[in-house]
């Protein structure tokens, strides 16, 4: 019996790839799976670099690269099935929602300021990309709790940025999940960084992990720039969500390599030896190493792999490129289920007068 | 006199205040390091310190929960909230807690804090965050709400602000942060909250505005010279306390009143404005008092916001249309 809880040891994040990509142990992702992990990742580094240079050309809007953080967005989206479970995103996972479903050109719509880029497919089970931090997290668990409640065997995956994860949205988010043993798993990409505020000034926690235990969840702590790790820790807790066993805070650890956005100038914050401790980390660079070693990948695969991606990249801009800009009419779209008179009314003065 | 832009106004203001005032301190998200998204606090955790210039945990609720409190401790807080977008994250602190704490505490305590917003459209942000939201916090008694349109007025509501033992809800024009610059005095001085200002003088018709709309509404009332129509333009400047004999005043000589903001129609503050102009210049009006403002839908994608927010040519096109209206 203690008065107080005992103080807490430190701990060392899961890992099944060391930082040069050689296997610490028994691996569980097939080599298949993997690979198609590889791509998706680098298919949205292709992305993340175009839209980039496109942005500073000034012909693609702000948008907040993935780059750094493919293992773990990634790793936790291949441990999902797109029939049957749900995606409730923040704006930083392109690949989960890609992988899910979501047309690469209505990403880039979105982020050209296009309302087409609001478009979720039909069938595809993905909320709104959220700009507003944290606000998916009760609904993540709202669409959990139905799912259960219908008998659907379904699982709910939100992600939240480790600053978002400061808002009372997540606290509530999580002690409700506990309470309603709801299928949902809660992935929050630490990556350091809420814009130019480090990780240490959200939390004097030892992890964010450990928040799991406060509200009687699962909890992991996991090296986010190791896919194999991340899809395995994943891997368990979709099947244990599934299984009717509850919800899951997975805390991935990761880095962000780049800018917050577009708009943002990280060398006013990042010091150069933050940024040194990344270099050596990239998780793209960490898995194709494993593929190499295993000989799942050679040259000749992965230039194959390299050409789709680029391929892919260009066919999703061209669309984008290629849609006509939206009208006024567009303000005016999908604001009710049924206007009324006053709406239709203001709709009809406001579209007679043409102007920009 | 020094010419400065909107956000260097702010910036210079805060770095007054705080060094007249150790009570004076800076909260928010990415307030010190960085200095702001914006850089309006720039500059000011390397002068007065990271005790006094806090980078705050990314929560709004507790940003400025924790500044009632602070202010109810004796302190003088200056809360940040990112974009006002975001300011829905601390309502439940502002419309509930700030607002009514003197009320509530029969006078034993009060909330002498600042909170900063920038708000408003027309400079392609990514969703949600360009809203102007004013209207909700105008309904809020116990807050007072300011809206400066000049970098003149800024640091002279801001520094008024802080002498105020009221919450101020300080409301920054997103679009004139850098566009906006005009003569600021070096001395220190107030500009009244509560009191609003003629700031074109036109015999024809009454403009009413706040922030960015203010700006809009003079480009409007110089393309309108042109063609005969003379329009003076009101700078409403506070919402809260509003100024009703200064609306009055300035309609009851034109007898014509546009109200002019970014807000959608119904709710807005306009609104508001209506009813008071109808009530205190009733028999002066010539023509119904018309209200330009964004439509009834949710502030828009970047591609989008051009048809949203209103524009000059809409402005100028409706004041003709109200210039016809014969009595
Ligand atoms: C409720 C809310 N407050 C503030 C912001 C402004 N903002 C956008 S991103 C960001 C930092 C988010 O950091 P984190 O959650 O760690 O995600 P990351 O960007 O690192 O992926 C902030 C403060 C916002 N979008 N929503
Ligand atoms: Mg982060």
């Amino acid at each position: 019996m203690t008065r107080f809880t005992p103080p807490v040891e430190a701990i060392e994040p899961f890992r099944l790839l060391d930082t040069s990509g050689s296997p610490l142990g028994a691996t569980e992702m097939s080599p298949a799976a993997t690979l198609e992990a590889f791509e998706w990742m680098l298919l949205a580094r292709t992305f993340d670099e175009k839209a980039t240079s496109l942005q500073r050309q000034g012909r693609f809007g702000t948008f907040s690269s993935v780059r750094g953080q493919e293992a773990s967005v990634v790793g936790a989206a291949s441990a999902l099935d797109p029939s049957r479970d749900w995606i409730a995103p923040q704006y930083r996972e392109l690949p989960a929602i890609l992988r899910h479903g979501m047309p690469l050109e209505n990403f880039a719509l979105y982020f050209m300021g296009h309302p087409g880029g609001c478009v979720i497919p039909d069938g595809v089970n993905i909320l709104p990309i959220q700009i507003s931090l944290a606000a998916q997290l009760p609904q993540a668990v709202g669409v959990a709790w139905g799912l259960k409640q219908q008998g659907k065997d379904g699982v709910v995956t939100t992600f939240v940025g480790d600053g978002a994860s400061s808002e009372g949205d997540f606290h509530e988010s999580l002690n409700l999940a506990g309470v309603l043993k709801a299928p949902v798993i809660f992935f929050l990409q630490n990556n350091g960084w809420a814009i130019s505020t480090p990780r240490a000034k959200q939390t004097a926690g030892r992890t964010f992990a450990d928040r799991a235990a406060g509200y009687g969840i699962h909890g992991a702590y996991v090296d986010g720039n190791d896919l194999l790790a991340v899809n395995a820790v994943m891997t368990e807790a979709v099947e244990r969500a599934r299984s009717g066993e509850g919800p899951t805070l997975i805390e991935s650890l990761t880095w962000r390599a780049g800018a917050h956005n577009t708009a943002d100038d990280p060398t006013k914050y990042v010091t150069d030896a933050d940024h040194e401790a990344w270099i050596g980390t990239d998780p793209i660079e960490r898995i194709e190493a494993y593929l190499r070693e295993a000989g799942e990948l050679d040259d000749a695969a992965r230039a194959q792999i390299g050409q789709r991606c680029a391929a892919e990249v260009e066919r999703a801009l061209g669309v984008a490129q290629g849609t006509p800009a939206a009208g006024p009419s567009a303000l005016f779209d999908h604001v009710y289920a049924e206007p009324f008179a006053r709406f239709s009314q203001q709709r009809d003065t406001w579209l007679q007068t043409k102007e920009v | 006199m020094p010419v400065k832009t909107m956000i260097e106004s702010i910036r210079e203001t805060l770095a007054d205040e705080m060094a007249r005032d150790e009570r004076v301190m800076v909260i928010g998200e990415d307030v010190g390091q960085l200095g702001g998204v914006f850089r309006a606090t720039e500059g000011l955790q390397t002068k007065f310190g990271a005790d006094r210039v806090v980078d705050m945990p990314l929560a709004e609720g507790v940003i400025v929960g924790a500044g009632l409190g602070l202010a109810m401790s004796g302190m003088r807080p200056v809360v940040e909230i990112q974009f006002l977008g975001f300011g829905h994250q601390a309502f439940h602190q502002i419309g509930q807690q700030v607002a009514r704490l003197r009320y509530r505490s029969a006078g034993r305590h009060s909330v002498p804090m600042v909170i900063r917003a920038p708000f408003g459209g027309g400079v392609r942000t990514p969703e949600l965050h360009s809203d102007a939201f004013e209207a909700f916090y105008a309904h809020c008694p116990g807050l007072k709400v300011v809206a400066p349109a000049t970098a003149h007025d800024a640091k002279g509501l801001l520094t008024a602000a802080l002498e105020t033992d009221d919450p101020v809800l300080f409301l920054e024009p997103l679009k004139g942060y850098r566009l906006q610059r005009d003569e600021v005095p070096e001395e220190r001085y107030t500009v009244p909250i509560g009191k609003a200002q003629i700031v074109r003088e036109g015999a024809d018709v009454t403009v009413i505005a706040w922030s960015a709309a203010t700006q809009l509404a003079l480009a409007a009332a110089e393309e309108l010279a042109a063609s005969g129509v003379d329009v003076q333009v009101l700078d409403l400047r506070s919402l809260v306390p509003l100024d009703v004999e200064g609306v009055a005043a300035a309609v009851s000589t034109t007898g014509r009143a546009v109200v002019l903001h970014e807000a959608p129609l119904t709710g807005g503050f306009g609104a508001e404005l209506a009813a008071t102009i109808q009530q205190t210049c009733f028999y002066d009006l010539i023509a119904p008092v018309h209200r330009i403002t964004a439509p009834d839908t949710p502030y828009p994608l970047a591609g989008v916001e051009d048809a949203y927010v209103p524009s000059q040519s809409r402005v100028v096109r409706e004041i003709k249309a109200l210039m016809e209206v014969a009595p």
